[in-house]
């Protein structure tokens, strides 16, 4: 059996960052990932990434305090505020260590990493890399995982999470070239798997991102956190949802809606186009809604007064991307846009350490819940998150394993990996095996309509019950479906409907959630229900999977400075 | 993008299974056509209502991951930013997709990119410093930022190195990837590993190997010139002898 001492799932910005903390610890290290970890969805992400650096002559004063107080204020005081200082104070630290890293930032006239104006925040604080912030950051640290020269199992899906007795002991992954179920041994296993945006329709994320490692460890039993908090990005392409940055509106572009307002002087007179991604999206929904978007459903993204010369240096990718996918030169013409999901703020459910319930079992990324983004994420956060909290992550995990945390995992860990390497290989090719009658495309196109439909940007009771009745009949459909193929070597067809019925799960968990609360906090807003509710509410939920869906608990905030306000912009 | 007034398109895509297949083929489908349309949803819709054995690299869909990678109607390009209007409007009437050429085929459109990977690693790109770290960041200046901007924008999609004959015939020689990428870091004002980087791409499994054939800028989807980076690092390795025997 193969057997690493810390096994990092995930090549992106976050398992990346962990893989190298570890190995820095001096422990033995293996990525795992299902596409080279330079295909990872981190390297989509454009905008760029938040630090209180005061290279802006108009943030001088900015400090790791303000961009605390802002990122709370944008969470709708649902984040926990000592994780949020943690990653706020150490963002500084962490953008340094990419510069010195070899990172291209983009740079001010004297020299230092440029910063940007992003939505809700109150001070230009975003660094950036022109509009490939997420690119640059993630060919900078797989850079250094070849200095450090870390092994990577490249195109191998992790299926399931071997836990006994709240132990973890590794994973069982598929490789995909072979088809061949392996078991992975670990002294500790780190999950840096991503957001599962395409688990909703019109997604602004990458193909692969499927929520498939929340799946697989809230099927091993370990619980996911405030998962109904689902963040809408006001602009992305219409047709696709490919995503135009909020970089955009921080340089300087305006919303306008089919009459040619700039309808946001309504919804966020102060803030304009750069109040939070909640209150712009719904604001562009509602243009759309009462029939002053353009027909089949936009508005525009106006970046035509900035010029040429400002579109071509601070955003050359969006301008191709615009006029690949839609023959649009925003340099001459508006672009075309519509809210699309965008990002996970719930995950499985961690400590500020990486820690969850399961000793030896560790999270960072999207795919974690920390929780640092509470009800509404701000723009540049999740970057940094991944790299503050996969560093915090890959060292915890190490010094577990160098503890006796990794001692006591090793001795049981041959029956523990052959009982689930048995159970996970039955699993895998019941779904190989699978003739039913339904066809998982169907059910997965169902899934994503509904779940955007119904657990969407504005919700109610009614429409959400539907949802997830929707949802449970998905359930009970997906062991009927059927493969078209039943090859082991490279099966696209097996391994991604494998991965459907975690999605099912996932969204279930969501709908489940969304729900129970009675309250419009952040991104999670109630037409039936339209305050927010600090009495009631003013809680993390907490959904653990049972034989029946999801069980949900409720955990209290963690408040340290900054009592909950009223949230204006 | 103007309407195509069509209803479906007929896509040619290249199968073959090393494993169990004693030689390749070529597979036709009738996919319906929407506008908007890339070569990677016709692919998918290959896979999800046809043929579910069908394999191809994907993730971002949107030019940045580079995972994609094809041999699209005898040019280069990414499946998923390629429209299939545009290939028509070129001329083509049907589609034709085929892996990447050159390189050992997994299965169907993917293909093994293992040497590419090992040449990558083989320059050793990651910064080089010799004097410690400041407290803040390494200074550069807007001009010496856009020394590399250019090459920076790579996705590593491994285009120019399966277009580049110096590749296909010399075994050793490392491709204009990895030149491209040695010349990124020897113009990277913050790096201090010049000397050995030169060395390296002087040697005979560098850049003298480049014949300026330019496919690979040709093959490029990021409009990357790796020739005149390589010419850059001739010039400079030039210099540096010249230097060294004075
Ligand atoms: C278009 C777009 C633009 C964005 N721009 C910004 C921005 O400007 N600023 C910002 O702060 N945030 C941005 N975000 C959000 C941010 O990019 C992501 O949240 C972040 O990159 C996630 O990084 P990660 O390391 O957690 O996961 P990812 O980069 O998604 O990596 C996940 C990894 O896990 C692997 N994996 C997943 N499941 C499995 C499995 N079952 N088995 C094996 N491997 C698996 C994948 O192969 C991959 O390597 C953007 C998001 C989108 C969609
Ligand atoms: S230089 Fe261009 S063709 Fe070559 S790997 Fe990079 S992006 Fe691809
Ligand atoms: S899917 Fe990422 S470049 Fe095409």
């Amino acid at each position: 059996m193969i057997y690493h001492e810390v096994l990092v799932v995930g090549g992106g910005l976050a398992g990346l960052r962990a893989a190298i903390e570890a190995h820095d610890a001096g422990c033995e290290v293996a990525v795992l990932s299902r596409v080279h970890p330079v295909r990872s969805h981190s390297v989509a992400a454009q905008g760029g990434i938040n630090a209180a650096l005061g290279n802006h002559e108009k943030a001088q004063d900015d400090s790791p305090e303000r961009h605390a107080f802002d990122t709370i204020k944008g969470s709708d005081y649902l984040a926990d505020q000592d994780a949020v200082e943690i990653l706020t104070s150490e963002a500084p630290v962490c953008i340094y260590e990419m510069e010195h890293w070899g990172c291209p930032f983009s740079r001010t006239a004297d020299g230092r990493i440029a910063q940007r104006p992003f939505g809700g925040a109150g001070y230009p604080r975003t660094c950036y890399a022109a509009d490939k912030t997420g690119h640059a950051l993630l060919h900078t640290m797989y850079e250094q995982t070849l200095k450090r020269r870390i092994r990577v199992y490249e195109e191998w899906q992790v299926v399931s999470l071997a836990v006994e007795d709240g132990r973890c002991y590794g994973v069982v992954a598929l490789d995909l070239r072979t088809g061949a179920l392996e078991a992975v041994g670990a002294g500790a296993v780190i999950f840096a798997t991503g957001g599962g945006g395409r688990i909703y329709g019109n997604s602004t994320n990458n193909i692969i991102n499927t929520g498939s490692g929340m799946a697989v460890a809230y099927m091993a039993g370990v619980p996911l956190k405030d998962m109904e908090f689902i963040q809408f990005h006001p602009t992305s392409l219409f047709g696709n949802n490919v995503l135009m940055t909020e970089g955009a509106r921080g340089e300087g572009g305006y919303l306008r809606n089919a009459l040619g307002e700039r309808f946001m002087e309504k919804y966020a007179p102060q803030a304009m186009e750069l109040a939070p991604r909640d209150i712009t999206a719904r604001a562009i929904q509602t243009e759309i809604n009462e029939g002053r978007g353009f027909p089949g459903g936009y508005v525009h993204l106006d970046l035509t007064h900035l010029g040429a010369e400002r579109i071509m240096e601070r955003l050359p990718a969006i301008r191709d991307i615009a006029i690949n996918f839609t023959g649009v030169d925003p340099i001459y013409e508006p672009i075309p846009i519509q809210p699309g999901q965008h990002y996970f703020m719930g995950g499985i459910d961690t400590d500020s350490t990486g820690a969850t319930e399961v000793a030896g079992f560790y999270a960072a990324g999207e795919c974690a819940c920390v929780s640092v983004h509470g009800a509404n994420r701000l723009g540049g956060n999740s970057l940094l998150e991944t790299i503050v909290f996969g560093r915090i992550a890959g060292r915890h995990a190490a010094g577990y394993v160098k503890g006796e945390g990794g001692e006591a995992a090793r001795s049981g860990l041959a029956k523990v990996m052959a009982r689930v390497l048995g159970e996970t290989e039955k699993k895998v090719l019941r779904v190989l095996e699978a003739d039913g009658p339904e066809d998982p495309a169907d059910l997965r196109d169902e899934l994503r309509e509904t779940m955007f439909r119904t657990v969407g940007l504005f919700r109610d009771e009614k429409t959400m019950t539907a949802g997830l009745e929707k949802v449970h009949e998905l359930r009970e459909r997906y062991p009927r479906m059927g493969l078209r193929h039943r090859g082991r070597r490279y099966n696209l067809d097996w391994a991604r409907n494998l991965e459907l019925e975690g999605m099912i799960l996932v969204a279930e968990a969501i709908a489940a959630g969304a729900l129970a609360r009675r309250e419009s906090r952040g991104s999670h807003f109630r037409t039936d229900a339209r305050e927010r509710d600090d009495e009631s509410f003013l809680k993390h939920t907490i959904a653990r999977l049972t034989g029946d869906g999801p069980r949900l608990e409720y955990r209290p905030v963690t408040i340290t400075r900054w009592e909950p306000k009223a949230r204006t912009y | 993008m103007a309407k195509l007034d069509i209803e479906r398109i007929r896509l040619k895509v290249y199968r073959f299974d090393p494993e169990t297949d004693r030689e390749a083929r070529i597979d036709t489908h009738d996919v319906p056509y929407v506008d908007g349309m890339t070569v990677l949803d016709a692919l998918f819709h290959v896979l999800e209502k046809i043929d579910g054995s069908l394999a191809f690299r994907f993730s971002c869909r949107e030019g940045i991951c580079g995972a994609c990678a094809m041999f699209i109607n005898g040019s280069y390009r990414l499946a998923c930013e390629t429209q299939v209007a545009r290939v028509l409007r070129e001329g083509h009437r049907e589609l034709h997709v085929m892996p990447l050429p050159h390189l050992p085929v997994i299965k169907d459109l993917v293909v093994d990119m293992t040497r590419f990977w090992q040449n990558y690693e083989a320059i050793a790109p990651w910064i080089v410093t010799r004097t410690a770290d400041p407290e803040k960041e390494r200074l550069q200046s807007p001009a010496q930022r856009k020394l590399i901007d250019e090459y920076v924008g790579c996705i590593l999609c491994g285009s120019c190195f399966s277009s580049c004959p110096s590749v296909w015939t010399g075994r050793e020689y490392l491709g204009p990837n990895a030149m491209m990428k040695t010349y990124r870091w020897v113009v990277d004002s913050r790096d201090d590993a010049a000397v050995e980087r030169l060395g390296r791409a002087g040697n005979e499994k560098g850049a003298w190997r480049c014949h300026t054939i330019f496919n690979c800028t040709e093959a490029c989807p990021k409009k990357i010139n790796q020739t005149s980076a390589i010419q850059g690092l001739k010039r400079r390795t030039v210099a540096a002898m010249l230097r060294g025997a004075r």
